[in-house]
């Protein structure tokens, strides 16, 4: 058998070992997780429509990282560690596109907008 | 709503007669061209029972070098329409001047300086990018295929599904005439309530998932299969250029479906992303696509930067000056292309510290390709030069690459900006950078890896003929198009009054004749070269002298690349195991575990297309019933488990001693 065919056998036996429980728990997480802003909308539970959007943002957020962590298996020396550097390089991205965006509209509102920012 | 349910509506939806454009003899005499070119080639296909070879041995082959060579096919051909485009504007632009209208009419113009964008980025230079990596990458690491075979098959007809659905706009319907980018307000459904803007959606879409899938497939296959003892310093430049423009594709492209997948939500939902009324922003599409289509910029480029790294270190006979610097750089413009997508529209009035930022980025950007350039010139000096073609074209490029890069980091001031702004100053930047650098690229890189694919060289003096013709073309074109823009002249204009500008434009024409004559020549370099395949014939397998592990296969090489897994020791591979005298292993060969080929990709493709065409005219049940048959073939082709077969070892013996054979004898 040639050394790559061999190495791929031996990947594939290497792989996350993933246990029912873990799906369980990250079911469960992500569940909870769900229903809560659901109940934060529904039941009008904070006065400020501001409020309640930092929140469902922030449970969005705690989403994000349980599936994965539970669902896609990420840790920081998976996959020799690419996993990790691939997430920190999609983080920079995101942070990029997300703050640059802001920043860049936001200037743009101020100079050509003034009568919007009041 | 049932009572007033219309039936052909339902099935037709805004397809007519009138869609055809009958009135426009230009497209009527295309068509009639088309039709008979195409109904001739089916014909000789059938006539000399062509059909089942290339069903078997091509459509539905996971070979990543076949697929590698139809991306390029399908780059080649699409070159042809981009610049039939180009042509046309060229020559219409030179006679519209006055009284005089030109022949074109301006709806009919604007659709075509749109193709010609679209077209030129989307559907030439990126399956020409893509076929170079795909047939090299695994080559070049040492590996027998890229990591998913399937998905690559998939992949290319899916780029191929969206180049079908942009061609049959020319035929059916109408193309967009908003510009390559499609901004809205103009491209949004008050403004644009054609089907124009729903083809360049959906053509974009459908090429877009085979971009994506494209970008994951390389990039994986990169980072895991590489040949044993090839760290990721040791691995080919043109290997590492392709990785981080792999990276930037799987970064970049979610970005670009989003942004139309909003504009497609305001088109057919009545949302109000970019829109002017409801809160909608436009300036919020330019701001996304950018942040595409800045990257995307580098997602051309790279790998052509690392084609002109493996040629000058072959042509000069020495290894890559910096090469450590060359990687590093690389990295650094990958990082950073994501910081400079604003300098497209400084116009804008996002004010002075927003511009001064993206103006500051843009230039640092340039200082690692800067670096680029001079470890080319190190690498040639004292070099012992041989100046066959790709090395005209490598030169070509330096040169010219150069003058657009200059050009660049002028436009990166921003008040110099605001003065040459969508002036064709910008045009002809930009057809600096990417016709010197990418297309000047892509040539040499076609020339240089010519016999390794086909098993002999590509005719000289026709290869001469046509760099010579692109290059001086290039400067008749363009260099008019920079005096003009200083004076001011606006891009995307069908008619012009004054009079004394109309010199310059001529002169572009003409640089677009000379143009016409390379791309001649180059049609011309295939023919001849084919003609002549026995003189030309490469029997060694590395008919330049090269350094990476590519040349170390015969040419074309086997199916399984290398009969054994080459181990590395160094960068340069294949050059060192020539140093050190290295044996071919002449026995001992066994089973090579292969997969096989699929109808999936091309089946999965054509459904697309037909899902993409009927949500063009709003066939609802065509759209529901294709979109479902989607879904649902490819679950069925989920269920295909015969997908593997081996290679016997009698087989590889008998290829691998014919091989021994064949060197034997040179």
């Amino acid at each position: 058998m040639s050394e790559h065919t061999h190495d791929h056998d031996h990947h594939e036996a290497e792989g996350p070992h993933v246990s029912l429980k873990e799906y369980v728990t990250g079911f469960v997480l992500a569940v909870f997780l769900t229903v809560i802003p659901f109940w934060v909308v529904m039941g009008n539970v904070f006065e400020s429509s501001t409020t309640t959007a930092i929140v469902i943002l922030a449970f969005a957020l705690v989403q994000i990282i349980v599936h994965m962590v539970y669902f896609l298996h990420m840790n920081f020396h998976s996959e020799g560690g690419w996993n990790m550097l691939a997430l920190i390089f999609t983080l920079i991205l995101v942070f990029i596109t997300l703050a640059g965006s802001l920043w860049v509209m936001h200037n743009l509102n101020v100079n050509m907008m003034p009568g919007m920012m009041n | 709503m049932f009572e007033n349910l219309d039936l052909t509506k339902l099935i037709f939806g805004r397809l007519t007669w009138d869609a055809i454009p009958f009135h426009d003899p230009i497209i009527l005499g295309t068509f009639a061209v088309v039709a008979v070119g195409g109904v001739a080639m089916l014909a000789a296909i059938t006539r000399y029972k062509l059909w089942g070879y290339l069903w078997n041995e091509w459509f539905t082959t996971i070979d990543h070098k076949k697929i590698g060579i139809m991306y390029i096919i399908l780059g080649l051909v699409m070159l042809l329409r981009g610049f039939a485009d180009a042509i046309m504007m060229r020559l219409h632009q030179a006679m519209a001047f006055g009284d005089a209208t030109g022949y074109l009419p301006p709806h009919h113009y604007d659709q075509i300086f749109t193709a010609h964008g679209v077209i030129m980025i989307f559907f030439v230079a990126m399956p020409l990018v893509t076929g170079i990596m795909n047939y090299l990458i695994p080559l070049q690491i040492g590996t027998r295929d890229v990591a998913f075979p399937f998905l690559n098959n998939f992949s290319f007809w899916m780029t191929t599904g969206g180049a079908v659905l942009m061609m049959a706009s020319l035929f059916v319907g109408e193309f967009a005439k908003t510009g390559w980018l499609a901004y809205p307000p103009l491209s949004g459904i008050l403004q644009s309530p054609g089907v124009g803007v729903d083809y360049y959606i959906w053509a974009l879409q459908i090429a877009g998932v085979g971009t994506l899938l494209s970008g994951v497939n390389l990039l994986v296959t990169i980072v895991k299969m590489r040949a044993p003892g090839m760290t990721l310093m040791k691995m080919p430049v043109f290997t590492w250029t392709s990785l981080c423009t792999n990276v930037l594709i799987v970064a970049a492209f979610p970005v670009l479906t989003a942004v139309l997948g909003m504009l497609t939500m305001d088109r057919y939902l009545d949302t109000a992303f970019f829109t002017n009324d409801l809160g909608g922003n436009a300036m919020m599409y330019v701001n996304l696509i950018w942040i595409w289509g800045h990257p995307e910029v580098y997602i051309l480029i790279l790998p052509v930067f690392g084609i002109f790294s493996e040629i000058v270190a072959t042509y000069s006979r020495k290894p890559l000056f910096g090469y450590t610097s060359m990687v590093y750089a690389t990295v650094v413009i990958t990082v950073l292309s994501y910081l400079v997508w604003l300098h497209h529209f400084f116009t804008m009035g996002s004010g002075a510290s927003v511009n001064s930022f993206f103006g500051i980025t843009t230039m640092i950007i340039s200082i690692p390709t800067g670096a680029k350039i001079f470890n080319w010139l190190f690498t040639m000096f004292r070099g012992r030069i041989r100046f066959d073609v790709p090395m005209l074209w490598t030169l070509g490029f330096m040169v010219t690459f150069v003058i657009g890069g200059m050009t660049g980091v002028l436009l990166a001031v921003p008040p110099v900006d605001f003065v040459l702004h969508n002036s064709l100053f910008l045009i002809a930047h930009f057809h600096n950078v990417i016709i010197g650098g990418v297309l000047f690229g892509l040539f040499a890189g076609i020339t240089y890896w010519f016999p390794k694919a086909t098993g002999y060289k590509l005719d000289e003096f026709w290869g001469k003929m046509s760099f010579w013709f692109w290059l001086i073309g290039f400067y008749f074109a363009f260099m008019p198009l920079y005096v003009l823009g200083l004076m001011g002249v606006t891009r995307r204009v069908s008619h012009f009054e004054d009079q004394s500008l109309q010199i310059w434009f001529q002169i572009a024409a003409f640089g677009a004749v000379l143009i016409a004559v390379g791309i001649a020549a180059f049609i011309i370099q295939l023919v001849v070269s084919f003609k002549r395949r026995e003189a030309l014939k490469d029997e060694t397998g590395d008919p330049w002298d090269g350094r990476t592990l590519e040349w170390s296969t015969s040419s074309p090489p086997p199916p399984y690349n290398f009969a054994f897994t080459p181990q590395v020791h160094d960068l340069d591979a294949w050059w060192q195991m020539k140093q050190h005298g290295f044996q071919r292993p002449e026995s001992g060969f066994i089973p090579i575990h292969m997969p096989k080929g699929t109808w999936a990709g091309i089946v999965l493709s054509g459904i697309s297309v037909v899902c993409g065409f009927a949500l063009i005219w709003h066939m609802w049940l065509l759209a529901g019933v294709s979109f479902v048959g989607l879904i649902a073939t490819a679950i069925y082709h989920t269920f295909d488990y015969d997908r593997d077969y081996y290679i016997p070892a009698e087989e590889v013996e008998r290829i691998e001693a014919e091989r021994t054979r064949v060197l034997a004898n040179v």
